[in-house]
């Protein structure tokens, strides 16, 4: 087509043709609450898809696209790539929590054999920004946490590095400290910062509000209220309050924080561990005031980030100036160490809440005084839950983050909402115990959301709720089993940033790419699925190109977003592709393309025209070379609807009230994600919740001297990380819950899966095992036995 | 890790003859690389003797049993012999850490292994245990650390294996070019902190470990160890118990108790032992030994628990020894 018919074509349309059409989709739960509702769309949205039993590929249990490759070691990670005269990188870190650098001498390092940079850091990223940089006026960045990056070598060898970093002199002013966040809320307190200071949250979520007051370390506090708190409690015929705690957790993903950068003149190419090769590329292109377009990051596999894994970061910039300097590609990975102190964590909540409600349950009240600690960041807010679960005549939240001398927090798996949900879920179970009511009945009285109304049924149904005794501590012996349940919820968020591009290749191939990383959640697979639903062939036959921002844009994998984000462009682009794909061979086979069907691997003509031939003879008579179409995420069909999903978990628990042990048997776990697009995925995903809210519960702590501000435990040993044998037996019940968004109607779940609800649940069902309520994470033996020894009840905080 | 040589040897003499000028053993190389690794240690050399193949076996012999040290912990817990006669012996060394370092540790390492608290184990606090004057647990973070014996240092004992081998009134051999041969009793092999802070046991730089013999136990004898951590899967221990009972009939003639995590060396819970002397095994006589197998323990500012724990291991692996209850679900391992 030449330019002018084009423009015809486009002046027609838009004169005659409708931009929007009239669809009606499938909404609700098959077998529950499956309905229909009518949606405008874009013209150019393909069909609607019906429910997942009538579909081929997309919905099923579709085996791992990466699998293979990932259990046999072929997969390449970050740490894996090498390239030709790869240097090796390693930091200098602080070895105290507060200090001024008073000079940095990197002559000894420089002369090391071996060594060819040496990189003193002008900017270190990750910590709260002081409002007023004036009050920080020297030269190099302040030490606000032991582990703090202050320089970086880089040499041929790994050890050589590691050599030449102890030979930097760094001399130090110690600086008063505090490590502990409730002596950090004292006025007399050491302050973190001189002046007020504010973290941003990244890619992922996290940061905290930058418009509350700051006092001393206390920033906040941040206070969401409707209704009339003081008329709610009045109104209320019972009320319940309890004090909540939980410690720090920190991400511990089985990779660690790393980079490969090779800055050569033209273009900066950053192979990155990450949740975001947008993110790393934005980071660095600002960072060096460089364009866009000569960065380039590459991300193939990756092992884990659960949210902190977002923008270049410390290691990514460290390691890119390092490369400039030295001419040569250099890779920077974090240790263990490392890992623990200065990439992240979830922050610390130390919660009051209060609830009030009338005698058949209707909530009148809810107030949440919260203080947290995210280190030298901000981020600790955790009012998510009991903002957004459940009807109250009125609500008042008050959240405060402490400042204290440790590593910022960064985005971590539901931010805010494990914390939260611990003690909302709690006290909503102790509400229940205190009006008489069955734990679920409460629910259904307060929470309206109609799908988790459905999964509560499915609990109510399930053999293990039928099996809850609900008299607490009823069991004879010192081993009592309990059963307990609490919910979840996240929100949806969408990235339009989200594009792919479907190629068709003349011998039959096909590829879809975007610069989305799979982060381990599955798109690779997901993105197979579709276009293996629009071509009608195997999934395993699809070329998926992801992780590279030389890819059309995809989405940041946070905040549960990368699924739902970027499906419904992958769909659009093959049905545009697959349209155009039909009328440029329909000629050949003597026929038009609305006669033609993708099917089983076969294009057929409805009529009968011809008989079925493959698609790969098929696609031998397309007339250039490739069909390629890109498609960008157009927004949510009805975008006022459906904004929060969500789940149940139950826990059964045997508690060892001789040892104060709890051991958590069974989980059964109700979820749904919109559209699940692969089952066995969703499932995975909501295992890894499952697994990772159960350690966060019973055993991680980061624990700092408090004397010394160190961290004593940073490995994955005196760091107690959860292991086989804690791990129960899951049963993971999904459900289907249609709500007519886009045009592959999926929603996410990384967050909303089990990572929320599960501590609660525990908690619950501890309760339900021996009568007293434990208000504080970890539960280790020590805090168990405490409890059981003094349980003032509902104040019993061991 | 600094930079270090090493010598492989395949026979002890060769080994004996390589062991000067600070150079340092190693076995499976387990906890001496964690320890170089975390910047602890700093050899200059090492001398390798894992393919030192007279050093690995297990052998019955008139008066017991000889274990070479370079036995793995996962030979020792699946030898039929050692679960048979020796279950305290198999049960400490089949739950130690995890299958995978069981299939590498040898249990002479096993043995000579470092205290596992936290601040002996980072390079950023300098503690009396290096030759310096602090200890950093008592005003600290102490919940892992002692409850008993701890005046100067209130690490535990890091070993299962002792735990088990002490019940069992097991020694070592100690081979040395100069000295020659000699040896020495589980509990006599280890220093503790108040006699000398940095020496840890009373091999000297020139001693090699060469054998672990164990006498053969009476008639009638049962046994068993447990231990329990905050987690189930490969945790240090925070509470654990070796019974060996030697039984007359229904009748406790001889009890031996040992406990690993509630001072800095392996010790005998003497007033359990006497609990039992002469009585039935039963929950009640089983629960009072529990009980006065901490009498007189002090413990720090966090780790009262191990008060609740102690016990409860002890009564517990008393009455899994004799045959009234099954291992602990709940146990680590």
């Amino acid at each position: 087509m030449n330019n002018r018919v084009v423009e015809d074509a486009l002046l027609q349309q838009s004169a005659v043709a409708p931009t929007k059409k009239t669809v009606q989709m499938p909404i609700g739960v098959p077998g529950y609450t499956l309905t229909e509702e009518s949606r405008e769309v874009p013209v150019t949205e393909p069909p609607v898809w019906p429910i997942n039993k009538d579909l081929k590929y997309v919905g099923q249990s579709v085996e791992r696209y990466d699998g293979q490759a990932k259990v046999s070691g072929r997969a390449r990670y970050t740490s894996d790539v090498q390239l030709p005269g790869m240097l090796y990188a390693k930091f200098v870190n602080a070895p105290m929590p507060h200090a001024k650098v008073v000079s940095i001498d990197t002559s000894a390092a420089e002369k090391y054999p071996g060594v060819r940079g040496v990189h003193v850091i002008q900017h270190v990223l990750g910590n709260a920004v002081l409002r007023n940089p004036a009050l920080d006026a020297v030269k190099y960045p302040v030490v606000r946490y032991a582990g703090q990056p202050v320089a970086a070598v880089a040499a041929t060898t790994p050890a050589a590095a590691e050599e030449a970093a102890a030979l930097v002199k760094v001399r130090y002013e110690a600086i008063p400290f505090v490590v502990d966040e409730i002596k950090a809320r004292a006025t007399d307190a050491p302050k973190v910062f001189p002046g007020a200071a504010d973290e941003e949250g990244s890619a992922g979520g996290g940061g905290g509000p930058s418009d509350v007051r700051q006092t001393g370390n206390i920033h906040g506090p941040s206070i969401h209220r409707h209704g009339e708190i003081a008329q709610g409690f009045k109104d209320a015929d019972v009320v319940v309050e309890g004090r909540y705690v939980t410690q720090v957790q920190t991400h511990s993903a089985l990779e660690t924080h790393g980079v490969v950068a090779d800055w050569k003149p033209e273009l900066l190419t950053v192979w990155a561990s990450t949740q975001g090769t947008a993110s790393v590329r934005e980071e660095l292109a600002g960072f060096f005031k460089i364009p866009l377009t000569q960065v380039r990051v590459i991300t193939e596999f990756m092992g884990g980030g659960f949210g902190a894994k977002f923008g270049a970061g410390n290691p990514g910039v460290v390691a890119a100036a390092l490369s400039n300097k030295t001419g040569a590609p250099v890779r920077l990975m974090l240790d263990r160490e490392e890992e623990h102190l200065s990439v992240g964590n979830r922050p610390s909540s130390d919660q009051t809440l209060r609830i009030g409600a009338k005698q058949d349950g209707t909530i009148t009240a809810i107030h949440l005084v919260a203080y947290g600690t995210a280190g030298c960041g901000t981020g600790a807010g955790c009012s998510g839950p009991a903002s957004n679960l459940y009807k109250t005549a009125a609500l008042h939240t008050e959240e405060s983050d402490v400042f204290i001398n440790a590593g910022p927090a960064s985005a971590m798996r539901a931010p805010g909402h494990p914390q939260g949900a611990f003690a909302l879920e709690q006290t909503i179970d102790e509400l229940a115990v205190k009006l008489n009511m069955e734990p679920i009945d409460l629910r259904d009285k307060t929470d309206e959301h109609p799908v988790r109304r459905v999964e509560r049924q499915v609990v109510r149904d399930s053999d293990l709720w039928k099996s809850r005794n609900p008299v607490a501590g009823a069991s004879q012996g010192p081993v009592k089993r309990g059963v307990g349940m609490a919910q979840s919820v996240w929100y949806r968020f969408v990235s339009m940033s989200s594009s792919a591009e479907v190629r068709i290749y003349k011998d039959g191939s096909l590829e879809v790419l975007s610069a989305v990383q799979d982060i381990g959640s599955g798109v690779k697979t997901v993105m197979a699925q579709i276009l293996a639903e629009q071509f009608g062939v195997p999934p395993a036959q699809i070329a998926v190109k992801v992780g590279d921002t030389h890819y059309p844009e995809g989405p940041n994998s946070g905040g549960s977003m990368t699924t739902l984000s970027l499906t419904p462009a992958v769909r659009d682009a093959a049905w545009q592709a697959s349209q155009m794909f039909l009328s440029d061979i329909a000629p050949a086979l003597g026929t038009t393309s609305d006669d033609l069907v993708l099917v089983d691997g076969e294009v057929r003509s409805r009529s009968g025209k011809f008989a079925p031939i493959s698609f790969r003879r098929a696609a031998a008579k397309m007339a250039t070379s490739q069909i390629a179409v890109q498609a960008k995420r157009i927004p949510d069909y009805d975008p006022k609807k459906y904004l929060t999903y969500g789940g149940i978990d139950v826990a059964e628990v045997e508690v060892d009230t001789e040892l104060g042990r709890i051991h958590v048997r069974r989980v059964l776990s109700v979820h749904d994600c919109g559209r699940p697009m692969n089952p066995a995925q969703v499932i995975s995903q909501i295992n890894g919740g499952i697994i990772q809210g159960i350690s966060y519960t019973l055993l991680e702590n980061r624990l700092l001297d408090p004397i010394y501000g160190l961290m004593v435990n940073p490995d994955l040993e005196q760091y107690k990380i959860i292991g086989a044998r804690e791990i129960p037996d899951i049963d993971v019940r999904l459900v289907e819950a249609y709500i007519g968004q886009s045009s592959t109607d999926a929603s996410g779940i990384g967050e909303a899966a089990g990572v929320v609800s599960i501590g609660a649940a525990i908690g619950n069902a501890v309760y339900n095992a021996i009568g007293v309520r434990i208000r504080q994470t970890p539960m280790t033996p020590a805090v168990v036995l405490a409890a059981l020894r003094a349980p003032a009840p509902g104040k019993e905080l061991a | 890790m600094n930079r270090f040589a090493i010598a492989d040897c395949t026979s002890v003499d060769a080994a004996l003859s390589q062991l000067k000028d600070g150079a340092v053993v190693k076995a499976g190389g387990v906890d001496l690389l964690d320890r170089m690794k975390d910047g602890i240690e700093q050899p200059e050399k090492l001398v390798n003797i894992r393919n030192i193949s007279g050093l690995r076996g297990i052998h019955e012999t008139d008066q017991g049993l000889t274990i070479g040290p370079l036995t793995t912990l996962a030979e020792i817990s699946d030898h039929p012999l050692i679960r048979s006669h020796y279950q305290i012996l198999s049960d400490a060394c089949g739950h130690a850490a995890t299958p995978h370092i069981r299939n590498m540790a040898t249990v002479g390492g096993n043995l000579l292994q470092r205290v596992q608290c936290w601040y002996y184990r980072s390079s950023d606090f300098q503690c009396i245990r290096k030759g310096k004057d602090l200890c950093f647990a008592f005003e600290g973070l102490n919940q892992y650390h002692a409850i008993m014996e701890y005046a100067t240092c209130p690490s535990v004992a890091p070993s299962s294996a002792a735990v088990a081998l002490l019940g069992l009134n097991a020694s070592v051999e100690l081979s040395a070019a100069k000295r020659g041969k000699r040896t020495v009793g589980i509990r006599e092999l280890y220093v503790v902190p108040d006699a000398n802070p940095t020496k840890f046991t009373v091999i000297e730089p020139d001693d090699l470990l060469t054998a672990i013999v164990i006498p053969k136990p009476a008639a009638g004898t049962r046994s068993a160890y447990q231990k329990y951590g905050e987690k189930e899967s490969f945790d240090w221990a925070i509470a654990d118990a070796g019974v060996v009972l030697e039984m007359d009939g229904g009748i406790c003639r001889r009890a031996v108790i040992t406990m690993g995590a509630a001072s800095p060396v392996v010790r005998r819970a003497t007033q359990a032992e006497a609990a039992l002397a002469g009585k039935p095994i039963t929950e009640e006589t089983a629960r009072a030994a529990g009980q006065v197998a901490v009498q007189g323990a002090q413990p720090l500012s966090m780790n009262s628990y191990k008060l609740d724990l102690f016990p409860v291991a002890v009564y517990r692996t008393i009455l899994y020894a004799a045959g009234q209850r099954d291992r602990d679900p709940g146990a680590a391992g």
